[in-house]
């Protein structure tokens, strides 16, 4: 490539000149038990070439058969996304030479996918757009290479590769939408937005782990540019495998930037994959586009056709979770949440933290505290999934209600997390065995209430003249001589009613 | 007519890693030629009502459960591999495409 493709437009110059068209490729590994076509275990991982059959390694004579499970799950996807369901669709073999599939084929959908023509609204910052789908089809993954000398790892240079075939035959469903026109400006939080609510609704379905950073869902991201104003799309390249949500964003942002200068210079915008790179925020020229011709698609002669009654599509219409956003709506509406908050409740990925939080007894507002401020927090330093943290809906509840029954104080209930954390049992024998309860007795606060007045006179002074403002710093005196273990807002009435 | 030119066989070839010269280009490209006019004929007796057969059984909806059979060990399937390295089929360099 020129030099240009190294130099890049600054994005409010691009956004003046051209209007981005945006296409998303997701690929979406199906958590059903065994593979697409054959009874190998579809589990991540495992010893290299494990999972493997005479199916999967594409052995002379051996004969694929459907996983039903999986052909649930795609139309279960395909309904979500609003789309049609074919009533007789077919397989196809894409013909390829790359040692990822032993037989030289994916077996793919082309022409008849199980699910086509439908839609999902994506929202950005309080605007609609809506996404069109263009397909959703079922196909398989491919075996995992690794490249053996050469100075990168990478594909290029490499001496001999390796390839374990655990991953072959996985059952996966790509869905491709419609090019997307008029994001503008947004077209980077739009691809991103996208990606993430479908993720929401695959979690929602169940029918996928839907981890980026394993894998589980991968994004490709298309891209072009025309001139502002004109409808006809320019040239696009697919930037391959964008593994987090925010790299989709940041990968679109990037291609926009290279395209507009490329465009600029009065160059052609080369039809061709790319690949991302999470370290550096670029992508670097992958290989040239193959025409759909190339792959020399035909009907896969070794599995019968897909026609899915009309019963049980409808059957499996009715197995549809609420759809994400309408339920984010509705749970928003109940809990009170302003937009910022909700939106960061959601970001965090912990709405249903807080909606078993709260189905346990705490206000909606301490649960988002708790799950967003306190918790969050621990989960990244723990570099962990707040999922995973350890520390349950329930517990924060317990911790919360012993706020509310004014045990303890929020100081004191990140020590409760602590030992939560630690393994030290149920919040209530936490706060026994590590002394934590404040002090509620008033005779204690009342003592500690009259030092801080005596070692504080000038402060007593301004609050006896009214700078009830002032009481501030007794308050603090008193929380240090009880050593946290005070409510504060009882320290306070105290200390009023003492300088009254 | 259906016609195979000799830029589409020796495209063909590419994809297929068929290293053909000029003189197997000249040679091939008209015999391929005639054998798709002479596979094409069919065409003349199916009508439009005839839909093209992708499988010979008139089935539909053959399903398997979603249960795990064993396999292979890593041993019986790399047994038939060329060559293997860390229980992985070493296959030679791949140039060009990633998939």
């Amino acid at each position: 490539m020129s030099a240009t493709s190294e130099t890049l437009v600054p994005f409010e110059d691009v956004l003046a000149a051209y209007d981005p068209a945006l296409g998303l490729e997701v690929h979406v590994e199906l958590n059903t038990a065994t593979k697409m076509f054959c009874g190998c275990p579809a589990a991540f991982g495992g010893e290299p070439n494990t999972h493997v059959c005479p199916t999967c390694l594409g052995l002379p004579g051996a004969m694929p058969v459907v996983n039903g499970k999986a052909v649930e799950s795609a139309i279960r996807i395909g309904l979500a996304l609003n789309c049609d369901i074919a009533e007789w669709c077919r397989f196809a073999r894409k013909n390829y030479f790359y040692p990822d599939m032993p037989k030289n084929f994916q077996t793919s959908q082309y022409d008849e996918p199980i699910a086509f023509d439908g839609y999902m609204d994506v929202e950005v910052d309080g605007e609609t757009f809506r996404v069109e789908i263009e397909r959703a089809h079922m196909e398989e993954d491919t075996g995992k290479s690794t490249h053996v000398g050469g100075a990168t790892g990478r594909i290029h240079g490499a001496d001999y590769s390796l390839v374990d075939y655990n991953r072959a035959g996985i059952p996966l469903i790509e869905i491709v939408t419609r090019p997307i026109l008029g994001a503008g400006e947004k077209a980077p939080a739009v691809a991103r937005a996208y990606v993430q609510q479908l993720r929401d609704l695959i979690v929602a379905l169940g029918v996928s782990e839907a981890r980026m950073d394993q894998g589980n869902l991968r994004a490709d991201v298309n891209l072009s540019l025309s001139p502002k104003g004109s409808d006809v799309l320019g040239t696009r390249t697919e930037t391959k495998n964008v593994n987090s949500f925010r790299s989709v964003e940041r990968a679109v942002r990037f291609e926009m930037q290279r395209h507009a200068a490329i465009l600029d210079a009065g160059e052609a915008i080369f039809q061709e994959t790319r690949h991302w790179h999470e370290d550096t925020g670029i992508t670097t020229s992958g290989r040239p586009k193959s025409d759909a011709d190339d792959y020399r698609y035909f009907p896969e002669p070794d599995l019968v056709p897909v026609a899915p009654s009309r019963e049980w599509v409808e059957e499996l219409r009715g197995t549809l979770p609420e759809n994400p956003v309408e339920r984010r709506a509705r749970l928003q509406e109940a809990w009170g949440f302003t937009d910022l908050e909700m939106r960061d409740v959601v970001a965090a990925g912990v709405v249903e933290a807080i909606e078993e939080t709260v189905a346990e007894g705490a206000a909606p507002q301490a649960a988002r505290k708790w799950w967003l401020s306190e918790l969050s927090r621990r989960a990244n330093d723990a570099g962990v999934e707040i999922t995973e943290l350890g520390v349950t809906p329930a517990q924060v509840a317990a911790v919360q209600k012993l706020v509310d029954d004014k045990v303890v104080n929020d100081k004191l209930a990140r020590q409760v997390f602590d030992g939560l954390l630690a393994g030290e049992g149920t919040p209530a024998e936490i706060v026994e065995k590590r002394g934590l309860a404040v002090v509620s007795d008033d005779g204690a606060l009342s003592t500690a209430v009259d030092n801080a007045i005596a070692a504080n006179p000038d402060v007593a002074d301004k609050i006896r003249d009214g700078k009830v403002a002032a009481a501030g710093a007794l308050i603090g005196a008193v929380m240090k001589e009880m050593r946290g273990q005070a409510d504060a807002a009882r320290v306070r009435e105290l200390i009023l009613e003492k300088l009254s | 007519m259906p016609e195979i030119s000799r830029d589409e066989v020796a495209h063909l070839a590419t994809l297929a890693r068929i290293d053909l010269s000029d003189a197997e280009l000249d040679h091939l490209a008209p015999q391929l030629s005639v054998i798709l006019e002479s596979v094409a004929s069919i065409s003349g007796v199916a009508g439009a009502d005839v839909p093209p057969t992708s499988h010979p059984m008139p089935l539909t909806n053959v399903f398997r459960e979603d249960v795990v059979v064993p396999g292979l060990t890593a041993e019986q399937a790399l047994a038939m591999a060329p060559a293997a390295e860390e229980q992985r089929f070493a296959v030679p360099r791949i140039l060009g495409d990633e998939q």
